[in-house]
């Protein structure tokens, strides 16, 4: 295994660092940036849609589709007894059905798939096929879940001491609880899969997928096909978040099974309102915890139990619920702990992956915990923080592995300072007092956020670097670019090594046929993992193109340097271009793959602890927020953010991640409401009624600095993941909603607030306040 | 047949499904996939499309939603895609509009997907503007546009610097000389029928008692304006109808009046030609006209097409309610004007009668000393529909005793209705807190809300009731020490 070290030389002139802009941006500006939906729109393929079940718990008495027969345009109907192969596509675990067999576990659960010759038709006929079923109760309650002790997976824990007597032990303490909801991805582009059979008798696929591997596996297994015999091409999502890491496989298997019946071009396009009823979301939360803690505000025991709803399978629930258990202390130390995780069923769809995968739900619960023993030994918010934080020589998580970076205490402390905090929220406390409609709150919260799939073998990657003979680039990774900039910093990457400009790299297409048996670009790990494999297959050609330079000039290699779209050795320079020509004729190989597997990384099941992640990403965040008490509105009036993305490889792009991750978070602390009927149905099915943050949202002062710091593991070019963990900085403006309704009590008593805070969420706090206020009048007469 | 421009080409229309949307249109018919789907039914924004109408000698260009609107009715318009921008540029020398430009150079795309509706928007804030109009103005534009990647910042950003680049004007002259000549030309009584080559059709009268003909003829036929409404009966419901009559173009349903009389807006116009003027009178119904849907929404839908649909959550019917005003209802057999209270009978139901047509709304002239709240309360301020929408008019004579007061609500009901307990209790009151906060708790002998998707019944009356002592901070407390704070600081407020 080789890692990078950094040559600030090489740096200084290379593209590592800068601002470049996103590789698609002119294509995207100008409407030429292909999505999938936008293939075959004016050519005559097939087209198919799911029949869905309309009840969420039950077994299937008939199916009568005669009515959509009779529609011309439909071609056939297909059902679970027309699956050649395995009809699940259950990411680790079985138990996510394609299509139902007798079985509905779930409102919207596809039962048949319609095949037709327009995507109207299709989605016309599925409407007109008859099931009748015999219900069962649906179990939608969370709280009956765990009181039923109903698993999609068996419970997992972390022990830490001896909790049970450090709580008995403890000065104070403190019970409490969450429930958190959930989010829908709303990635602007909804599921889309086209499927092409090819002359051997296998399917190429074009999917909207993070996971081109596990498609390309699924498609084979439902068809009972060798892996070799699909191939899965995916060029850009219209936007991922988690959603298209698992979520995309029903579709892509689907139009693969009809056009292996069909042997023509099917595609399958879910229609957004379907798209909300029948695919996964990030999985509410109810949290409960109790708490000892010093007189000065120090967590003495932590006791957390942490429930995941994972509606009716597994998915990745296991992995999402354990995250929660490993982010349930944050960026703080807990001298003792338990912190239990369920995983809940429940007859909704299976909640799946979503930027931060279980993080930002047991993150939250560590937060409230801080501020309810800031409020209850009134004391201020941020040094209960600050004496809590994980440090030199209390420095192990309740999973065991010891924290070694510590630059959590400084980063809070320069964006309080930098962002003024103190002085405001005295501002805030005056404004408060003359105000009775609208009041103002601030907090400060920090995200530690561990970085690695915490299943081991994931954290792997490949990549392909081809070297063409006019010095041009290709390269292929196992990553996907869902807008994250991923392919533009890889080729920042490749470009840098070879000492080229950027625009002489070409990445395109993640294709199973070039860079095999790949891990979903999830984990916020696509630049570490991706990132190194190309930097390995780019260094090795390197290699070998400065091996034949010493060779042919009798130079020593490390006299070589290549810079500026040259080569320097010794005193001579030779283009690029020329070099890779001359080793051509010289006959040396211009390709090459990359590999690259995170070290240090393993946890052990059975005793709960290791070192899951290789290095921790940190940031802080201080928003400041109005509420209304008559209405319960809230706005976010400024944020401030402060975070670690360590040598950043592409600023702009850094900085693109970090917003859009703090409002996308805000949106599911505040508007972005899940709402069910009774019947298990989702309510919120469509923008209309449920709503992502809209552009007036945005904080009117939104300031954002990256922490100067390299990251101390060996990481590609000192960087730092930073797709998810800035999701988390939006805590502070749950927080910030909290300190404005504690005003309304002179910070004696803050309210129970759940998330999303919206407008009814914070009246219904307001009430509560004000009832207490009443309570303490009683009790003073 | 219709005709139109689709950028700088020549389009003419015989037969097709008479509810095509402009979307589909452009992506299944024309290969022009430039401009996206993300839902559908007109909350993102994704499909975003500029439409240039020729009105009193002037080319006006607007966004708005080609997923709501039909290719039916574009006769005689200028159509406007994303790729009409880039190749104008093109045609000019140049490899990017300043628009498109400043997205890139503000990093203003990740995804890319929602790009092609942003630069739409943003395009039609340039055109609109000859300098930056500052945040607000970008704001008002880009409320329908949803990204879900940037957190808006660079997008935001990318508006204020297209301007500082030097200006590009499309190069449009000549296809819309061609346009103005074709929509001089079309003839009196030539009206646009289409057909789908099967039952479909679709008519586009350009005179009322052509209107009314047809409406006989085809009394189950669906009447189309902005298609806000009627268009989700075809993406989301797969509905399709045997006729559809376009309205937008029927002259007599396209005017309004303002002056001492009074005021009359036509049926047909869309909010945006007619909120300017309307809230010079009635200043304070300047935000619920703003956050009335989108402004995509705002250039396509009518007064006429919020209270013919009779939807208990459209933010126009409480206002016109509490300003006492008449609905104009139009048939062969003649006009009737009914107090717009009086219209609605229950959920989705009115007094129109299948061979009527809703023509225009009269509003009495301001009173004097009238005072107006109108209040819209939802979970996100921009382009949502109202939990709770309130509008309360009164007066109150110089003892500052309240004289008369009309108060009406959506969302607390199945119609849009009359607060009557309320209003009885501010009746001959004095204009203090006290008798606010006694008229909010009427709220609840005067509604019993559902419980639904946006609220629980209990929010819902809660906030009504409070919405009087917001009323009240408002309006009267005019109190020697500096008046309260009311309202969050929301840019969209």
């Amino acid at each position: 295994m080789r890692h990078f070290k950094i040559n600030h030389e090489e740096i200084k002139n290379g593209t590592v660092g800068r601002s470049v802009k996103h590789e698609s941006a002119s294509a995207q500006v100008t409407g030429k940036a292909i999505y999938i939906d936008d293939r075959h729109q004016t050519s005559q393929i097939l087209h198919g849609y799911p029949v869905m079940a309309s009840v969420s718990s039950g077994t299937i008495e008939s199916i009568d589709t005669s009515e959509a027969l009779k529609i011309p345009a439909v071609s056939c109907i297909l059902s679970a007894d027309d699956i050649p192969g395995q009809n699940d596509v259950g990411p680790v675990f079985k138990g996510d059905i394609l299509l139902a067999e007798n079985e509905i576990f779930y409102h919207g659960q596809p039962v048949l798939l319609v095949v037709a010759s327009s995507y109207e038709a299709a989605r016309k006929a599925a409407r007109k096929v008859v099931i009748k079923y015999r219900q069962t109760p649906p179990l939608l309650d969370i709280k009956m879940s765990i009181a039923n002790q109903d698993w999609v997976r068996p419970p997992h824990s972390l022990k830490k001491g001896d909790v049970d007597t450090a709580l008995a032990n403890a000065a104070n303490r403190l019970e409490g609880e969450i429930a958190i909801g959930g989010q829908e991805h709303f990635y602007l582009e909804g599921q889309v899969s086209i499927a092409e059979p090819t002359e051997e008798g296998g399917i190429f696929v074009h999917c909207s997928t993070q996971n081109p591997t596990e498609i390309q596996h699924l498609v084979a297994k439902v068809l009972k096909r060798p892996f070799n015999f699909v191939t899965v091409e995916m060029r850009r999502m219209g936007g991922g978040f988690g959603g298209k890491e698992t979520q995309a496989a029903p579709w892509a298997c689907l139009a693969a099974l009809a056009a292996d019946k069909t042997q023509q071009i099917v595609k399958i396009r879910l229609a957004r309102s379907d798209d909300f009823r029948i695919t996964g979301k990030r999985h509410p939360f109810y949290n409960k915890y109790e708490i000892g803690f010093t007189d000065t505000g120090i967590i003495q025991a932590a006791d957390i139990q942490i429930n995941g709803n994972c509606g009716y399978s597994a998915d990745l629930s296991d992995a999402i619920v354990d995250r929660a258990l490993f982010h349930a202390n944050n960026a703080y130390y807990y001298p003792a702990a338990r912190i239990l995780g369920n995983r809940c069923r429940s007859n909704t769809v299976s909640h799946t992956a979503f930027r931060g995968f279980g993080g930002p739900q047991g993150m939250l619960t560590a937060e409230q915990i801080m501020d309810d023993i800031a409020y209850y030994c009134d004391i201020e918010p941020l040094q209960v923080r600050l004496k809590n934080l994980l440090r030199p020589g209390m420095d192990e998580t309740p999973y065991g592995q010891k924290t070694s970076q510590f630059v959590m205490a400084d980063m809070l402390q320069k964006l309080a300072d930098d962002a003024n905090y103190y002085q405001r929220k005295s501002e805030i406390a005056k404004f408060n007092q003359s105000s009775p409609i609208i009041k103002k709150g601030i907090a400060i919260t920090p995200v530690q956020f561990g970085i690695s799939f915490t299943v081991q073998h994931l954290n792997q990657a490949g990549a392909l670097v081809n070297v063409y003979t006019d010095g041009s680039v290709h390269v292929n990774h196992g990553g996907t670019e869902m807008g994250q900039g991923l392919n533009t910093k890889i080729a920042q990457i490749v470009a840098q090594v070879f000492g080229i400009d950027y625009e002489q790299v070409l990445v395109n297409a993640t294709r199973t046929d070039k860079v095999p048996n790949t891990s979903p670009t999830a984990a916020s790990s696509g630049t570490d993992l991706n990132g190194m494999a190309a930097l390995n297959a780019a260094n090795t050609i390197k290699r070998r193109l400065f091996d034949y330079l010493e060779k042919t000039y009798h130079v020593d290699h490390t006299s070589i340097m290549a810079s500026k779209n040259e080569v320097h050795f010794g005193e001579q320079k030779i283009p690029f271009s020329k070099l890779v020509e001359q080793a051509y004729l010289n006959r040396i190989s211009l390709s090459a793959t990359g590999y690259y597997a995170t070290p240090e990384i393993y946890y052990d099941r059975a005793t709960a602890s290791g070192h899951p992640f290789f290095y921790y990403a940190h940031g802080c965040a201080v928003s400041e927020v109005e509420i209304d008490c008559l209405t319960g509105e809230s706005t976010v009036t400024r944020t401030d953010i402060l975070h670690d993305v360590g040598h950043s490889i592409n600023p702009a792009i850094d900085k693109g991640q970090i917003e859009g991750a703090f409002i996308q978070g805000m949106g599911w602390l505040t508007t972005e409401d899940l709402i069910w009927h009774q019947d298990g149905q989702l309510a919120s099915a469509s923008p209309a009624n449920y709503k992502i943050p809209a552009i007036g949202d945005t904080p009117a002062i939104f300031n954002l600095s990256l922490y100067d710091s390299e990251n101390p593991e060996t990481t590609v070019f000192r960087s730092k993941a930073v797709g998810e963990p800035p999701f988390m900085l939006a805590i502070s403006v749950w927080c910030a909603i909290r300190h404005a309704l504690a005003s309304l009590t002179q910070q004696r008593f803050v309210p129970a607030l759940n998330a999303p805070a919206t407008p009814e969420a914070i009246l219904t706090a307001v009430i509560e306040a004000n009832n207490w206020n009443k309570k303490q009048g009683c009790n003073r007469d | 047949m219709i005709s139109f421009a689709l950028n700088n080409e020549w389009v003419n229309i015989k037969n097709l499904a008479p509810n095509l949307s402009i979307l589909d249109w452009l992506r299944t018919k024309n290969g022009k996939c430039g401009t996206k789907e993300g839902c559908a039914s007109g909350d993102c924004g994704a499909c975003t499309v500029l439409i240039g109408k020729y009105q009193n000698g002037q080319w006006k260009y607007q966004h708005i939603n080609a997923c709501l609107m039909l290719v039916a009715s574009l006769d005689g318009k200028h159509l406007i895609t994303i790729e009409g921008v880039s190749e104008q540029v093109k045609t000019q020398g140049g490899e990017l509009h300043p628009v498109q430009q400043a997205m890139i150079e503000c990093h203003g795309s990740q995804c890319g997907f929602c790009t092609p509706g942003f630069i739409m928007s943003l395009m039609a804030l340039y055109l609109n503007h000859k300098s930056y109009p500052g945040k607000n103005k970008v704001i008002q534009y880009l409320g329908g546009n949803l990204c879900r990647c940037t957190g808006y910042q660079p997008i935001l950003m990318a508006a204020e610097q297209s301007f500082t680049y030097p200006r590009q004007e499309l190069n449009i002259e000549s296809i819309q000389q061609k346009l103005a000549l074709y929509i001089k030309q079309k003839t009196e009584n030539a009206e646009i029928e289409l057909s789908d080559g099967e039952t479909g059709r679709f008519f586009m009268p350009n005179h009322l008692t052509t209107l009314l003909q047809l409406k006989v003829q085809y009394p189950k036929a669906k009447l189309f304006a902005g298609g806000t409404d009627l268009s989700l009966e075809f993406t989301q419901a797969l509905k399709q109808p045997e006729t559809i009559i376009g309205i937008a173009d029927v002259d007599e349903l396209r005017h309004t009046q303002f002056d001492s009389s009074g005021i009359f807006i036509g049926a047909g116009v869309p909010y945006a030609d007619f909120m300017e003027a309307f809230c010079q009178y009635y200043p304070e119904a300047h935000e619920l006209f703003e956050r009335l849907g989108s402004a995509q929404i705002r250039h396509s839908g009518t007064l006429g097409g919020s209270i013919g649909n009779a939807s208990p959550i459209g933010d126009p019917a409480p206002l016109l309610i509490a300003l006492n005003c008449e609905i104009e209802l139009t048939s062969l057999r003649g006009k009737r004007r009914l107090l717009l209270e009086s219209f609605f009978i229950d959920y989705k139901k009115t007094k129109l009668q299948t061979d009527e047509v809703i023509t225009g709304f009269y509003l009495p002239p301001r009173a004097n000393n009238l005072k107006l709240a109108c209040y819209k309360v939802s979970k996100r301020i921009e382009d949502d529909i109202s939990t709770v929408c309130m509008v309360l008019a009164y007066q109150t004579n110089q003892q500052q005793t309240i004289i008369n007061a009309r108060c009406a609500f959506g969302g607390m009901a199945a119609i849009p209705k009359r607060a009557f307990h309320a209003e009885q209790r501010l009746i001959q009151q004095p204009a203090s807190l006290t008798t606010f906060q006694q008229a909010g708790e009427q709220i609840t002998n005067d509604f019993t809300p559902l419980s639904d998707v946006r609220a629980s019944d209990s929010y819902r009356l809660s906030v009504a009731n409070n919405l009087f002592t917001r009323a009240w901070y408002e309006l009267e407390g005019r109190i020697d020490v500096s008046k309260p704070q009311t309202r969050i600081k929301h840019a969209a407020l």
